[in-house]
C-alpha cells in the first residue's frame, strides 16, 4: 500500500513546468498566492524559533544570572570559555554521544529485524504493523516511568530476575544501559516503519534474480537490500542521530540526572531552572544547537544524504 | 506441506515476539495501576489484588484534572492551528511555483532538526518579559512552531497525490468552484489532514520539556509534567500507583486512536519522513 503511494508522489512532479506558459501574469499572481498562502508558517517560524536562537546567541554573550541582576552586561565569549571549560560540559557531553551512539546502533539492528519481519511475515501482518505504534504513540515521560518502576527493586519484574541488593538506577554505567533501553524501547519502531518504506522499494525480482544465482539470505541482504535501502537507512539514522541527541524526559524521569546521567539537554535546564543563569544557559543553549547542525551538514555532506525531506524531490 | 507448517510457526512465533516487545512494558504499567498500596512493591507482574482505588484517587486530585484539561485544550488548539497553518504553505509548495521554495522547505527541515533546549533558555526569557509564561498561547505557540515541519512535510507528500484536474473537470461540468471543492478535492484531501492532526496531536501530547519549562502553576501545566510532579496522595503514600494511573489515562485516548487508524498513520510516518 505505501509503496503505490510514494512511487506515485515520486513520478507527479510538483507545481513546476507545468505552468511556464506566456502567463506572466498568471506567474505572479500565482507568486502572490504562494506568498500569501506561505506567510503564517513563515511568521511563526521566525518568531518563535528565529528570533528566540538570535537572542539566545545575544544572551549568551551577556553575564546574566538572576542572583546577581545588577552585574548584567556584555562579556562576550566568556560563557562559552565557562562551559568548555567546565568538567560537567564535558562529562554530559560524553554521555549524550554515548547514549545517542549506542542506542541508535541497536536501534538500527533490531529496526531492519522487525522491518523484515513486518514486511516478511505470512501470518497477522496487520496486527503487527499495529501493535509496533504502541511504543511510538506512547508519550515518553510515561514509557520512562514503566522501565524505571521495572527495574526498581522490590518493586520491578525485571528486578526481581536480578540479584538481592543490586538497584540498576543507583549506579552510573547501569543506569545508562536502562535510558538505553527505554529510549531503544520507544523509539525502534519509527525507525523500523521508515525502514518498512524503504523495504518497500526493493523489487522482488531483484531477490529473485540473486536467489537464483546462488545468493543466499545473508548475502541478499547485504548486497542487494541494504545497498537499495541506503537512503532511507541514513535518513532514519539522520532522524534519530539528531533525536537521540536531545534525550531529556527518559533522563529527567528515570534519575534527574543523578549518577553521573546527565546529557547536555538536561545541563542546559539546569543551568537555567536551577542555577538561574540565563548567560550560561544560553550558551549551552548555543552550542547544542551547533552541534546538532554539524551532525546534521556531516551525515548530508559524508555519507552523501540525499537530502532528507523536499530537497531530493526538487532534484529529481 | 510440512515445510509451510513450520514456516508459519516460525513466523507465529516471530510476531508473538514482536507482540510481547510493544506490550509488556505497557501492560505493566497497567497492572501497576489496578495494585492496592498493599501490594504495589510485590514485584509481580500480574496483581494478585485488584484495585480501582487509584484511578478514583487521581481524580479527586486538583491538579491532575486541571492538567488534564489543560493538555486537551493546548493539544487540540496548537493541532488545529498548525494543520490550518501547515496546510495554506504545504498547499503552495505541492501546487505552485515562487521563488524561495527551496529557502522555505530547507528552513522547515532546519526546524525539524532544531534541538528544543536551544529554543527554551531565549523563549523563557522572552515569555517572562511579555507574560506568556504559564499561560495556554505560551506553549501552544512553541507546539505549533516544532509541528509545523511534521505537518508542512506530511500534508505536501498527501497533497502531491492529489488529482486536481477532478476540480476543473467538475466545473466544466458545471459545477460552481465552491461545489468542485467540497465534493471532489475536501473528501480526497480529508484523510491526509486528518491523519497529519493525528500525528501532530501525539506530538504536542507527548511534549515534556517546553511544559516543565514554560509552566509553573495549574493554570497552564499539562499531564507529563503533573505525573512527574506527583507526590502520592499525602506526603508519605507511595506515589507509584497514581502515577500508573494516570500514566494509563495519559496513554488510552492516544493508543486507541492509533490503533483505530494505524494504516493512514503508517502511510502519513512514512511519506512525511522518507521524501518529506
Amino acid at each position: 500500500m505505501t509503496t503505490t503511494a510514494q512511487s506515485d508522489a515520486h513520478s507527479a512532479a510538483p507545481g513546476e513546468g507545468r505552468c511556464r506558459g506566456p502567463a506572466s501574469v498568471r506567474a505572479r499572481s500565482e507568486r502572490r498566492l504562494a506568498a500569501l498562502l506561505c506567510a503564517p508558517a513563515v511568521l511563526v517560524i521566525l518568531a518563535v524559533t528565529g528570533y528566540p536562537i538570535g537572542y539566545a546567541i545575544y544572551l549568551s554573550l551577556e553575564r546574566f544570572d538572576l542572583r546577581f541582576p545588577e552585574q548584567h552586561g556584555f562579556i562576550g565569549l566568556a560563557n562559552y570559555g565557562a562551559v568548555l571549560s567546565s568538567g560537567y560540559w564535558w562529562q554530559a557531553f560524553a554521555i549524550t554521544v554515548i547514549i545517542t551512539v549506542v542506542s541508535v546502533a541497536i536501534e538500527f539492528v533490531i529496526a531492519l529485524a522487525l522491518a523484515l519481519a513486518m514486511h516478511r511475515t505470512i501470518i497477522g501482518r496487520g496486527l503487527v504493523r499495529a501493535v509496533v505504534l504502541i511504543p511510538y504513540s506512547i508519550v515518553t515521560v510515561v514509557a520512562s516511568y514503566s522501565w524505571q518502576y521495572a527495574w526498581t527493586p522490590g518493586k520491578g519484574y525485571l528486578a526481581a530476575l536480578l540479584p538481592e541488593g543490586v538497584a540498576p538506577l543507583t549506579s552510573q554505567v547501569t543506569a545508562i544501559a536502562v535510558i538505553v533501553l527505554a529510549e531503544v524501547w520507544k523509539t525502534t519502531p519509527f525507525m523500523a516503519l521508515l525502514l518498512l518504506a524503504g523495504l518497500a522499494l526493493v523489487p522482488e525480482d531483484l531477490l529473485k534474480a540473486a536467489a537464483m544465482d546462488g545468493a543466499g539470505p545473508w548475502q541478499r541482504l547485504t548486497r542487494v537490500i541494504l545497498p537499495i535501502m541506503k537512503p532511507a537507512i541514513l535518513v532514519a539514522l539522520l532522524f534519530r542521530t539528531l533525536d537521540a541527541f536531545r534525550v531529556f524526559d527518559v533522563i529527567y524521569i528515570m534519575t534527574r540526572g543523578s549518577n553521573g546521567t546527565e546529557s547536555v539537554s538536561m545541563l542546559g535546564y539546569d543551568n537555567l531552572f536551577i542555577g538561574f543563569n540565563f548567560g550560561i544557559g544560553s550558551a549551552i543553549s548555543v552550542l547544542i544547537f551547533f552541534i546538532v547542525m554539524i551532525i546534521a551538514v556531516a551525515f548530508v555532506t559524508i555519507f552523501g544524504v540525499a537530502a532528507p525531506g523536499v530537497q531530493a524531490q526538487e532534484r529529481r | 506441506m510440512g515445510a509451510g507448517w513450520a514456516r508459519k510457526g516460525w513466523w507465529a512465533i516471530a510476531d508473538i515476539v514482536i507482540l510481547g516487545y510493544a506490550l509488556v512494558p505497557v501492560l505493566w504499567i497497567v497492572s501497576l495501576s489496578f495494585k492496592p498500596l498493599s501490594s504495589v512493591n510485590d514485584g509481580r507482574f500480574i496483581p494478585a489484588e485488584f484495585t480501582w482505588s487509584n484511578y478514583r484517587q487521581i481524580f479527586q486530585i486538583a491538579s491532575f484534572v486541571s492538567a488534564l484539561r489543560n493538555s486537551i485544550g493546548i493539544a487540540l488548539i496548537a493541532t488545529g492551528l498548525s494543520v490550518v497553518i501547515g496546510t495554506l504553505a504545504a498547499y503552495a509548495i505541492a501546487r505552485l511555483s515562487f521563488p524561495g521554495k527551496k529557502l522555505l522547505v530547507g528552513v522547515t527541515l532546519l526546524i525539524a532538526m532544531f534541538p528544543p533546549i536551544s529554543l527554551v533558555t531565549p523563549l523563557f526569557d522572552i515569555e517572562r518579559t511579555i507574560g506568556l509564561v504559564d499561560t495556554w498561547p505560551g506553549l501552544i505557540l512553541p507546539y505549533i512552531t516544532f509541528s509545523l515541519p511534521l505537518a508542512i512535510y506530511t500534508l505536501s507528500a498527501f497533497f502531491r497525490e492529489i488529482p486536481w484536474e477532478l476540480e476543473k473537470a467538475a466545473q466544466m461540468d458545471g459545477a460552481t468552484p465552491f461545489q468542485a471543492f467540497h465534493s471532489v478535492i475536501l473528501p480526497l484531501a480529508a484523510p491526509g489532514v486528518f491523519t497529519t492532526a493525528i500525528l501532530v496531536f501525539i506530538f504536542c501530547w507527548n511534549d515534556f520539556l517546553f511544559a516543565v519549562s514554560l509552566t509553573t502553576t495549574d493554570a497552564s501545566q499539562t499531564t507529563t509534567v503533573a505525573i512527574a510532579q506527583f507526590s502520592g496522595a499525602s506526603e508519605f503514600t507511595e506515589p507509584t500507583g497514581s502515577i500508573s494511573a494516570a500514566a494509563v489515562v495519559l496513554t488510552i485516548p492516544i493508543i486507541s486512536f492509533v490503533l483505530l487508524f494505524q494504516r493512514r498513520i503508517v502511510t502519513g510516518l512514512t511519506t512525511g519522513a522518507i521524501k518529506g
